[in-house]
């Protein structure tokens, strides 16, 4: 029987046939939890199952990324609680040194194309980027993968999304992705795995790919894959779909010509051109998070500053997405060039795009924001508006909304 | 096993234009800055805490009411808590159109009825269901009515393993049995 992407990979995971609408219980490669969910899946584990051991050590993971190192007891509480159980049952633990959790298991290895991966945050399909089957869980289910070391899982629909046209030099994989944010909304491959093709996506490299697949949360998919990758950038040729696979849809989405793009109050998918609401004047800029964390985002911003100052009261919050990145942040001189941009370099993780971490917005502050969600109220009160890193750096010169060819 | 007919009073998640609110978010449902609390009890308390014109929503709760929200509820983030604080609250049930796939799943596992309605929508934005109405849900024959109006809800039938489960009582009691 010919499968889509994700029904191959459930496939080599399950005994059970794995079509689409069918719950299957199915294999878990990686087990993970982060300082945020961690610590009640410790507690529900004590409580359910004691000093049981958990079905394999070796896949069962923690990483400390939200609060990192903790800026409240509790958290620091909560991130010691996960290490003693860590330490007692013989457990790796990726520390506050190391960076977002879903990021780090890709450098180091433990997610793999075709393979499964579980996980205390709702961006774990990032993972689509490199072809594996990354799903952000719940603590209960998580506990329950750290005993079992497998889940029920419905096999989702497929649907192809076909990306036609090439858009413009100054558009990036952040406008892309913003685009089919605003495109595909929430309904359209919403519970649904999509397979994304045409040019303009298979000739990303890992960092746009990366970018991509962590925003099909906001577009409310399961996970998202670009099998085509021509330059072995991902290494997600291997899983490419059967021929004669079965799509419940394709769209085709057409970027033809397409210009920087921004997501504006209040959700990721309200998104409107730069050119549209360029003008609007910001307090505070922000790169960083699983969706623009990488060495090629920083590279990016980089090139836009070419040596120069932020604006003069606009502050620049910079958060690398691991400890991996910082180093190669630290290895090229880009660590530096940002420093003296006036920006604000901080240590890996997710600070920048939740709350428990540094790099909030007062009530009224406006920022530009690569991360992945503006949903009222998530980095603090001020309205926060979703970009590339260029049209951040751009906007942080400026000191009010402009894309990068602006400056 | 848990009652397999539930009777409560509804809060129907609407706008002030009377139309179901979409896509309510886990930080509006359960906001990040208190995601550090772990005893479920202490979660109730900040329930729909973020979601504008619900903040009081803790204070009028009482146990047994039963929530209806509009599609893609539960959208954003893993949080377990986003589904506990409305134990906590003792709510009984949501019936929503259609939840993101976490929260659906956080839900199923630990034994909190979310059901699946079609008509919602319609049923909303034509006065047929409100805020106050009693209703009554038969989760084993997937129907529920509104004593108040004497209107029906055709609710989706569960999956197999969403009634197992629910059975069970949670995820882990359906590991042992």
């Amino acid at each position: 029987m010919a499968r889509t992407v994700i029904e191959k990979i459930i496939q080599s995971h399950s005994p059970e046939e794995a079509v689409p609408g069918r719950i299957v219980w199915m294999d878990l490669d990686v087990r993970s939890a982060r300082d945020f969910g961690g610590p009640n899946v410790v507690k529900n584990y004590e409580r359910e199952y004691g000093s049981e051991s958990v079905a394999d050590p070796a896949k069962t993971v923690f990483t400390f990324d939200l609060c990192a190192p903790a800026c409240t007891l509790k958290y620091a509480d909560n991130q010691q609680i996960c290490r003693d159980f860590a330490r007692a049952r013989g457990l790796r633990v990726y520390d506050v040194d190391q960076g977002i959790g879903s990021h780090v298991l890709m450098e180091q290895g433990l997610a793999r194309a075709g393979g499964t991966a579980v996980g205390t945050d709702s961006h774990m399909n990032i993972l689509g980027a490199i072809g594996c089957f990354g799903q952000g869980m719940g603590d209960v289910d998580i506990t329950y993968a750290f005993r079992t070391g497998r889940t029920w899982f419905e096999v989702p629909e497929s649907v192809k999304v076909v990306v036609k046209g090439a858009p413009s030099p100054r558009a990036t994989a952040k406008d892309l992705t913003l685009y089919l944010c605003k495109v595909l909304g929430t309904s359209k491959i919403a519970l649904r795995s999509a397979e994304f093709y045409g040019p303009a996506v298979a000739s990303l490299d890992l960092a746009g790919r990366i970018t991509l697949c962590s925003m099909v949360t906001e577009m409310a998919g399961i996970i998202g894959f670009v099998p085509e990758d021509p330059r072995n950038q991902a290494g997600t040729l291997s899983i490419a779909a059967d021929p004669g696979a079965v799509y419940a849809e394709t769209i085709e989405v057409d970027i033809d010509g397409l210009e920087p793009q921004l997501a504006v109050p209040p959700s990721p998918n309200t998104v409107r051109p730069v050119s549209e609401v360029r003008g609007i004047k910001i307090d505070s800029g922000f790169i960083g998070s699983c969706t623009n964390g990488r060495a090629e985002d920083m590279a990016a911003a980089a090139a836009v500053l070419r040596g120069r100052k932020i604006k003069p009261g606009v502050m620049l919050k910079i958060v690398p997405a691991t400890r991996w990145v910082y180093d190669e942040m630290l290895q090229t001189g880009l660590l530096k060039m940002l420093f003296e941009s006036g920006a604000i370099v901080l240590n890996p993780g997710c600070g920048g795009c939740a709350e428990g971490h540094a790099g909030l917005t007062g009530k009224g502050e406006v920022e530009v924001s690569t991360g992945n969600r503006n949903f009222p109220g998530k980095q603090g009160k001020g309205p926060v508006y979703l970009a590339s890193p260029e049209t951040v750096v751009a906007s942080c010169l400026a000191g009010e909304i402009v894309s990068a060819g602006e400056v | 096993m848990r009652d397999s007919v539930l009777r409560g009073r509804v809060w129907v998640l609407a706008r002030s234009s009377g139309r179901l609110i979409e896509d309510i978010d886990t930080d509006q449902i359960f906001h990040n800055a208190h995601l550090h609390i772990t005893e479920i009890l202490q979660m109730g308390a900040h329930a729909l805490g973020n979601l504008e014109g619900w903040k009081d929503f803790p204070q009028k709760a009482k146990p047994g009411d039963i929530l209806i929200a509009g599609r893609n509820f539960g959208a954003g983030s893993s949080r377990q808590q986003a589904v506990d604080c409305f134990i906590a609250l003792g709510v009984a049930a949501i019936i929503a159109p259609s939840y993101s796939a976490i929260y659906f799943r956080n839900a199923v596992n630990t034994g909190f009825p979310v059901l699946r309605a079609e008509g919602l929508d319609e049923a909303v934005a034509e006065g047929r269901l409100r805020s106050g109405d009693e209703i009554e849900i038969d989760l084993a024959g997937s129907r529920a009515l509104n004593l108040t109006r004497n209107e029906s809800l055709k609710i989706a039938p569960m999956s197999g393993v969403q009634r197992e489960i629910l059975e069970a009582g949670n995820l882990f009691k359906l590991k042992r049995s």
